[in-house]
């Protein structure tokens, strides 16, 4: 909890609060807060940056825009939600913290989070790590080749990239074609075995979605739309998120 | 629910004795603090002292092995118990269920802890390393 207390001076619109609830769904209940502190006590990002998730909707609705929206608590706040669940109003905290990362400029934003955006709009993977369409279908493929000869069990498992009509699109981690393959390897054989009719996309395999967390709308979703329409072409009924 | 239908694919894979929840449990959890983009914003103190409520959490069972349910979180929950110098594994489900299965070949045990790496080694001559 906070150590210090917060002072009000003098009146002051809250452009922030106002667009906020413009935006976030049935406006986020944001004025209905009854300070009971709910969301603070159970929540692990009390403390960090002196800040917590009772005060800073407080600080919005008091409208101390400036200290609250660019406190860098709202990256430490990783919207899980629990505040929200734990609330006797349903108060959408989250979202009033995943829009003011938007209020960011850009490049202000923390790079790490920023350079993962930027290369999963290099090319239509949406990988963080930058690997291109290629790479991962030569990746797949040469695993898999790997395991049917090493593993005759599994002569026949199969693990599709753009499977026309398959019934589950599957996306996957970048982090497991490019530094750790061998961990790909398990799922496919859970899928085989239950005889599931699935496929990764060359477009859009990638899970994660860093241009979401960097709150830069247009980019994520681009992101999204390219995982989703590849999934449209091939004529995919259900859309697998492994992240 | 989506909560019920894992635990019971990990009850049957490890048995339901040694299955421990956590205290709190499902949407009352506390999150590990991985998401949200903290495992690449830099903020790496700020991160674990988040985590210390999930590490604390994790301690309180007193389990050898931490499933989790996505890459971020496997990342985080692996960073903090080496961190805060706890002797768990953190594992993915589909480890689990191959290993149950006796399908889970010697080069797909890289989060397997030493009590189970040798463990029913499905095509042990294949191993790399």
């Amino acid at each position: 909890m906070s150590e210090s207390t917060i002072k009000i001076k003098g009146k002051k619109e809250s452009t922030f609060l106002d667009k906020a609830k413009g935006i976030v769904p049935e406006g986020g209940n944001l004025n209905l807060c009854l300070t009971c502190g709910a969301c603070a006590s159970g929540c692990p990002a009390t403390g960090l940056e002196d800040m917590d998730p009772r005060k800073f909707l407080r600080m919005v609705c008091m409208g101390l825009d400036e200290q609250a929206v660019k406190s860098p608590w709202v990256w430490m706040c990783t919207m899980c939600q629990r505040c929200i669940y734990v609330c006797p109003m349903k108060i959408d905290i989250p979202q009033l913290v995943f829009n003011a990362r938007a209020e960011w400029p850009r490049e202000e934003r923390p790079s790490g989070i920023m350079k993962s955006c930027d290369m999963a709009l290099r090319n239509d993977s949406n990988s963080a790590m930058g690997t291109a369409p290629d790479d991962f279908v030569f990746v797949v493929e040469d695993v898999l080749a790997e395991y049917q000869e090493s593993q005759p069990e599994f002569k026949d498992m199969q693990a599709p990239v753009d499977k026309e009509g398959a019934f589950f699109f599957l996306n996957q981690n970048s982090r497991e074609p490019v530094t750790e393959p061998d961990e790909m390897v398990p799922l496919w054989k859970i899928l085989h075995l239950a005889g599931v009719d699935w496929t990764y996309g060359s477009k859009g395999w990638a899970a994660e979605n860093y241009c979401l967390f960097l709150a830069d709308n247009q980019c994520w979703e681009r992101v999204t739309r390219v995982s989703a329409n590849q999934a449209d072409e091939l004529g995919c009924k259900v859309f697998l998120n492994t992240e | 629910m989506v909560a019920d239908d894992l635990r019971f694919v990990i009850k049957s894979c490890v048995g339901e004795d040694n299955v421990i929840e956590m205290t709190p449990n499902k949407s009352n959890n506390y999150c590990c603090g991985g998401g949200g983009g903290f495992l690449q914003s830099g903020f790496t103190d700020a991160r674990r002292q988040y985590g210390k409520t999930k590490f604390n959490q994790i301690m309180e069972t007193g389990a050898d092995y931490v499933v989790t349910g996505c890459h971020n979180c496997h990342a985080q929950v692996h960073d903090i118990g080496h961190h805060f110098g706890a002797h768990y594994n953190t594992v993915h489900i589909w480890t689990l269920i191959c290993l149950s299965l006796g399908i889970l070949g010697p080069n797909e045990r890289a989060y397997l802890g030493d009590d189970l790496r040798d463990v029913d080694v499905f095509h042990p001559e294949t191993a790399l390393y």
